[in-house]
């Protein structure tokens, strides 16, 4: 460090210049994002379709965003790692095609609560109005907060398609009848004497009934109840598995 | 007066504008949010009328004594305030969601007091409010001090104090109504996100600019940290928070990423997070306030130059790690992995270089009740940077993952570095900002820092119990191959140590109101009348010299 002046670089020019010194450091941090984040978006890998996945049903996209308000992600993972001991718990892993109309991603970060990744016809729609309503009536030891109040709220009908035509602005594939049609999808899903013959042709697989047992209303217990009934019952699993590649 | 007419225009635009959005406003959330920004605008607007800085003008004691000080220090004074504030508002919430796992029934069957709206609030009060508070007002002390010059925009300093504490009013506020993107420590919606833009980069204006005009050839070292966390948490901030609002009349937006991507982008921020909010930013604090403290100089500069570039450059690679073993490719999780090992030697020169400093003045760990604190909160900071890259290893993650022992492991980083070592700066500042000689009582930071460093171990112990039981008693076969324990066995096995968990933060936060108490005697200007905090014994009745007495 004695005579720097021989050198052709020295910290010290860092030191005295300050635009230098801030555009090295975000060269530094933005190195590790471009090289770890941005190859996902065009490594065909990341996400390998699988048959089945479909955007989620305007009634289904309502429970998930109380899911959201509710904070559930932060007890509840939706992300089953591939241990023999979690497949037996919640079945098969967790494909990343699985999410791939997840805008945000709910994988979690804590099992407070078990993981929900599949979790979709496990349990009966009376099952979970009980449950939400008072967790401790059918699990004693649980320590999960009551939502009642999800079965006095009725579902706002009305900007569905706002909210459809957002999330097709980032790429979910919701097409124009799909968007036009929303509001009408919403209802028609809850309503126990609707025919939801248009809805399934739209969205294959949608379980369309009343969640909640009130068939005059379509209420946020509905939606929570519709959304936790298709978590992972979209992809068929023994199609999806992997195989041994033959030689 | 042009430009006090123009000052007071815009704030009247903006409140006029918070006003059309809050009639029109979509939900009931946005049009309460928009209805605070009014009257935020509206306070802004009257404050720069009567050119009138209101907090002085009504609590004399927060202005401070202007003449001892050249530098522009009433930001800093308010700053270290609302740190306080939030750091208790914080605790409390903390220890409140802490007793709702003991006991559902605290979460008291209203939807504002579930665990799932409190507990955002939580992380984000001690994170951004708390330590976000104490970032801004020591990063403005240190400039100035370092730099030889007073802060850059005074006005801009003042803007981005108050339009801070918006943001976190905003983002608190939103929890509670349900308004979140759902994504950790992400959580506040498009526009609060738009605001802590604007309010990041006037900070980011008035940290540079106070650099420009700084007397001191060289920067010195807190400065780089303070400038890279900067930067940094801008750049993470503008791209994770990137989303497709439904209505710009409405709360809800959709995050422009789905699925894989949007979880790397969602942890490449949230550690960095960590990295640069709570490392980076936290040890610029201590690359100040610990020589100061210390009266030596840092051990070593070469070390603090190598450890910098090091630590800033491989923090970014380590958020994989929060995503081992999903849907995740495989070639970034173990890269994620590799990045995070490596991690942990710059996080170790960080502590190395503060705890030699200490070389020489080691006897102050007996004396002083502040560098105590400086020290435990090294210390934590060295084994958190330990545990951590030893969570990263995939086998040890399969088993931590998802369970209590990453919530002890983020409590020990928490709790012991960045609230040591904030507790510790606060107790620096308080006296030097009041022009008073001391803190009103020694004792009682000795007080807190048992108070503190006990809960931490119960905190802690208690985490690391619960939650390698949970991840031993999920994967538990039987001789007959079937799992042993269902879900609900292993919640209720987590009763006892929710409840040493909640005992540890009442004491962690009993700690903190010691503190109260003892910053609120200092700015009234009393002084404590105690026994001083180490005594050479003098024994007069033996300060003679032996005069033999004769037997009897």
């Amino acid at each position: 460090m004695t005579s720097t002046t021989e050198r052709a670089f020295s910290h010290k020019k860092l030191e005295r210049n300050v635009t230098l010194l801030g555009l090295c450091a975000l060269g530094a941090v933005a190195i590790g994002g471009i090289v770890e984040i941005a190859p996902l978006f065009w490594i065909d890998s990341t996400v390998e379709k699988v048959e089945g996945m479909r955007p989620y049903t305007p009634l289904e996209l309502t429970g998930r965003n109380i899911y959201m308000r509710e904070g559930c992600y932060v007890c509840h993972s939706q992300m089953i790692r591939p241990f023999r001991d979690e497949v037996e718990r919640y079945g098969p892993y967790s494909l990343a095609a699985e999410s791939m109309y997840d805008h945000p991603f709910q994988w979690g970060s804590k099992r407070t609560g078990p993981d929900l990744a599949r979790v979709g016809g496990r349990y009966s729609d009376e099952w979970h109005r009980a449950h939400l309503k008072n967790p401790r009536s059918v699990v004693p030891e649980s320590i999960m907060p009551p939502y009642a109040f999800l079965a006095e709220r009725p579902v706002k009908v009305g900007d569905m398609s706002g909210h459809l035509t957002a999330l097709s602005r980032v790429g979910v594939p919701y097409t124009k009848e799909a968007i036009a049609a929303a509001d009408a999808d919403l209802v028609a899903q809850a309503d126990p004497n609707g025919d939801p013959a248009l809805l399934k042709t739209r969205y294959p697989k949608a379980q369309a009934r009343d969640f909640d047992g009130n068939p005059n209303q379509v209420t946020e217990l509905d939606a929570v109840i519709a959304y936790l009934q298709m978590l992972g019952t979209l992809v068929d699993h023994q199609k999806a598995k992997a195989f041994e590649q033959p030689r | 007066m042009v430009s006090l007419l123009s000052r007071v225009g815009v704030w009247f635009f903006i409140a006029l504008l918070a006003f059309m959005a809050m009639a029109l406003g979509a939900d009931q959330a946005y049009s309460v949010h928009m209805a605070i920004i009014c009257v935020a605008a509206l306070i802004a607007m009257a404050a720069s009328m009567n050119k009138f800085d209101f907090v002085t003008r009504r609590f004399p004691a927060l202005g401070g004594p202007a003449l001892q000080s050249q530098y522009d220090d009433d930001p800093i004074r308010w700053g270290v305030i609302a740190t306080m504030f939030w750091g208790i508002a914080g605790f409390l919430v903390g220890l409140i969601i802490a007793l709702q796992l003991a006991f559902p029934a605290l979460n008291l069957n209203l939807e504002y007091t579930t665990f799932g709206r409190l507990r955002p609030l939580h992380t984000s009060a001690v994170i951004f409010a708390f330590g976000g508070n104490a970032l801004i007002a020591t990063s403005f002390y240190v400039v100035q001090r370092t730099c030889r010059a007073r802060l850059a925009f005074p006005s801009l300093a003042r803007f981005v104090f108050w339009g801070y504490q918006l943001f976190i009013v905003l983002a608190a506020t939103g929890y509670l109504m349900g308004v979140t993107e759902a994504r950790e420590y992400a959580e506040p919606e498009w526009y609060v996100d738009i605001w802590l833009t604007i309010v990041w980069v006037s900070y980011l204006a008035v940290f540079v600019g106070t650099i420009v005009k700084r007397k001191e050839p060289h920067i010195y070292v807190a400065n780089w940290f303070y400038l890279s966390f900067i930067i940094t948490v801008a750049m993470l901030h503008l791209v994770n928070n990137l989303s497709m609002p439904v209505s710009i009349f409405g709360s809800k937006s959709y995050s422009a990423f789905a699925g894989v991507q949007d979880a790397l982008t969602q942890w490449w921020y949230g550690h960095n997070a960590v990295g640069f909010f709570l490392t980076a930013g936290f040890l610029a604090m201590m690359y100040y306030f610990v020589p100061k403290q210390a009266e030596r100089p840092v051990f070593s500069y070469r070390l603090s130059i190598v450890h910098f570039w090091a630590l800033i450059f491989l923090y970014i690679w380590a958020g994989p790690h929060h995503l081992h073993y999903t849907a995740l490719p495989d070639w970034a999780q173990t890269l994620g992995m590799v990045f995070s090992i490596i991690l942990w030697m710059p996080s170790w020169g960080g502590m190395i270089n503060g705890l030699m400093t200490l070389n020489g003045a080691w006897d102050k760990i007996r004396t002083d009740p502040i560098i105590r604190m400086m020290v435990m909160a090294l210390a934590f900071y060295g084994m958190s940077t330990f545990e951590g890259p030893m969570l990263s290893i995939k086998a040890v993650n399969s088993l931590s993952h998802y369970t209590d022992w990453t919530i002890g492991h983020v409590h020990s980083g928490a709790l012991g570095w960045n609230g040591m070592i904030t507790f510790a700066c606060l107790y620096y500042l308080f006296p030097r900002l009041w022009g008073r000689s001391r803190m009103y009582s020694l004792r009682m930071i000795n007080w807190h820092f048992w108070l503190s460093t006990l809960g931490i171990v119960f905190y802690a112990s208690a985490m690391w119990v619960a939650g390698i039981m949970q991840g031993l008693m999920w994967r538990e076969y039987g001789a007959d191959g079937y799992l042993v324990y269902s879900f609900v066995e292993t919640v209720a096995a987590m009763f006892p140590m929710y409840l040493i968990r909640a005992l540890g933060g009442l004491l962690y936060l009993s700690g903190a109101l010691v503190m109260v108490y003892n910053v609120w005697m200092t700015v009234a200007g009393h002084l404590r009348d105690e026994k001083p905090m180490t005594e050479t014994p003098h024994n007069a009745d033996a300060d003679r010299p032996y005069v033999a007495v004769p037997a009897e």
